[in-house]
């Protein structure tokens, strides 16, 4: 185990250092010159040297790697270009609403697609498990802005039960009314990763129906669908931790849009927003952040799937 | 494999013969709209906003009175054209690093090994939003990001299935009677991966064409002169409230290709294992005939975001 931790964390590392380099690079990748395009056409000449030298421009690249990588050791993601405000702190408070966000989506995709990928294993002869399979294939081709607008049009607009758009004033202090309007956006990322769940899980609790331990606790005398709850789904469970990752990447993804078309203060919005505007420390910062959540949640779901799967653990010396 | 066999085998499931069916029109209403669409997709007219479908406005019309049949039909050219340029990228980046990362040294080919993994991590939106800050946002911002963030995926998987067909006793065999590296690889490694890469490729573009959608909606895909179902879309959702119906038929668009580009992936995946070709057998079990090709076809599943 502390072996594969180790090589596991030491691939973690490099991830980070890769993303740092690429993010950096490509953002120095714009064409003609940074301060130039910042100040616009209506920029004096005078206002693009004092942007030349706020942005270290003016020294090797290398130099200016390095600055940026040792703030990032420090957690300091220097200052928006804009607002001269510090970003790292305007991420921490984004991430307020981003994690929030993604924790109750990846809840609902769960328990969207689990048990129905499940169930629909158990009856995939009968239509009603077919209408299930091809439910979530519909699903997985569903973009994810669509589906979040017809959600709005049915339960915000048509019903009245949940806010179109926005976010409380005062955010978490009325807890409340913040969870409300985190619910339909949780719900468009919840349900497509549901889909995708689903037929993972699906096509895992298959292969356990077929497996020999399965068939003959069956054979023992229990029903076919209680072997597969005791026997199977130890397996299955397994299956969908390992995939879990990918699914987090799918949050992040579905965070950026999502929270566009909800108008959520999260850190997807701001990205939007600073890309917008071109304030490159902070969407240097943000796509960071973004990079560095997904790689360590792809860490924590490799070490916990290590830890759960008792056939890795014996291969241990 | 005779290709003809392939190619009867892949209509034969309806899920292959639709997903074809619909990507056949897509690419029809595409290439007719370069020449002709009901109505000028662009043209505004105050006077009739909001129109209902009809004869003239299959699809009603929107806030300034455009087609919205045309505009839909308009854009299908751009997906086709995001689809296969990202596809093809996706193709080259994918065929380049495997290749590197599967027939060269021992010290390139791990070291490849290993930057695959970190960079499949990356998520392609992340990229494109990173591209859009540097250049601004565009088509092409659409496609390289697409194209190099599916590409990465494509060198993993087929990494490993380059390096399992070199292991395979007919390519011994085929080294061993004295043939060549590029005669291997292009008589007897090719035609076994080409099925994994052509899967690949389908969800490749299934990919693609959802994260046009996504960035276009955001404002970093198509510009205003472009029309695309994702800018559509946007530009729909300020008056969700008031006329929701209108948002049905670019989302249908999106859905059904992206549907039909994943479906496409499942059944050439199956159509090229013989094993899983579906025999007198099976369409002879009644009710469950109709189970038999589906529960194989989404058994693993397709793209994910």
């Amino acid at each position: 185990m502390t072996r594969f931790l180790l090589g596991r964390t030491a691939l973690f590392a490099l991830g980070l250092v890769v993303a740092s380099v690429l993010i950096f690079a490509t953002l120095r990748l714009l064409p003609g010159d940074v301060a130039q395009a910042i100040a616009g056409t209506t920029g004096s000449p005078a206002q693009v040297a004092a942007l030349r030298e706020q942005l270290g421009l003016d020294r090797p690249v290398a130099a200016q790697y390095l600055d940026w990588a040792g703030g990032l050791l420090r957690l300091d993601l220097g200052e928006s270009l804009v607002t001269g405000t510090p970003v790292a702190g305007e991420i921490a408070e984004k991430l307020g609403v981003t994690l929030p966000l993604a924790g109750l989506s990846l809840v609902f995709g769960l328990l969207i697609g689990v048990p129905a990928g499940v169930w629909a294993a158990a009856r995939q002869r009968r239509p009603s498990g077919l209408v299930v399979g091809v439910g979530a294939q519909v699903l997985a081709a569903v973009p994810a802005v669509w589906l979040g607008m017809l959600l709005i049009a049915l339960f915000a607009v048509t019903l009245g039960w949940l806010p179109t758009q926005g976010w409380p004033l005062d955010g978490w202090q009325e807890p409340g009314r913040a969870l409300r309007s985190l619910v339909l956006p949780a719900l468009t990322i919840g349900v497509i990763e549901g889909a995708v769940l689903l037929r993972f899980t699906r096509s895992a609790t298959l292969s356990a129906l077929d497996q020999d331990y399965v068939r003959a606790a069956a054979a023992k005398g229990t029903t076919l669908d209680r072997a597969l709850l005791s026997h199977g789904l130890p397996n299955v469970a397994l299956s969908v931790v390992s995939v879990l990752g990918l699914q987090v990447v799918g949050l992040v993804v579905g965070a950026v849009v999502v929270e566009q078309l909800f108008t959520l203060p999260g850190l997807g919005r701001m990205l939007v927003t600073d890309v917008g505007r071109r304030d490159l420390t902070k969407v240097q910062g943000e796509l960071m952040a973004l990079t560095a959540i997904v790689l360590f949640v792809g860490l924590l779901v490799d070490v916990l799937h290590r830890r759960l799967d008792p056939r890795l653990r014996e291969v241990e010396r | 494999m005779r290709r003809g066999s392939f190619v009867r085998a892949l209509l034969r499931r309806p899920q292959g013969a639709a997903a074809v069916a619909w990507l056949a029109l897509v690419a029809l209403a595409a290439a007719v709209s370069r020449v002709w669409t009901p109505a000028d997709p662009f043209r505004t007219d105050p006077y009739s906003a909001w129109l209902p479908p009809s004869g003239s406005h299959l699809f009603g019309t929107d806030a300034v009175g455009r087609d919205i049949a045309s505009y839909v039909m308009a854009a299908s050219g751009t997906t086709v054209l995001v689809a296969v340029c990202s596809g093809a990228l996706a193709l080259v980046v994918g065929l380049g690093l495997a290749a590197l990362g599967s027939l060269t040294a021992r010290a390139v080919r791990e070291s490849v090994a290993v930057l695959i993994d970190v960079l499949v991590a990356f998520p392609t939106i992340l990229v494109a939003m990173a591209l859009a800050a540097a250049f601004g946002g565009s088509l092409g911002v659409v496609v390289v990001a697409s194209g190099l963030g599916y590409g990465v995926t494509i060198a993993r998987v087929s990494r490993s299935e380059i390096r399992r067909v070199a292991r395979e006793d007919y390519v011994t065999a085929a080294r061993a009677s004295g043939a060549g590296t590029a005669q291997v690889l292009l008589r007897h490694v090719l035609p076994n991966i080409a099925p994994v890469f052509v899967v690949q490729l389908s969800l490749a573009m299934a990919t693609s064409i959802l994260a046009e959608a996504g960035l276009s909606f955001l404002g970093y895909g198509a510009s205003a002169e472009t029309a695309s179902w994702g800018r559509l879309l946007a530009d729909l959702q300020k008056f969700l409230g008031v006329h929701p119906w209108t948002i049905v038929w670019p989302g249908l668009a999106i859905t059904l290709t992206v549907l039909a580009l994943n479906l496409l992936g499942d059944a050439v995946r199956d159509a090229a294992d013989p094993r899983l070709r579906p025999s007198g057998r099976v369409s002879a079990t009644g009710p469950a005939a109709a189970a038999g090709p589906v529960a194989a076809v989404d058994s693993a599943p397709g793209v994910t975001s």
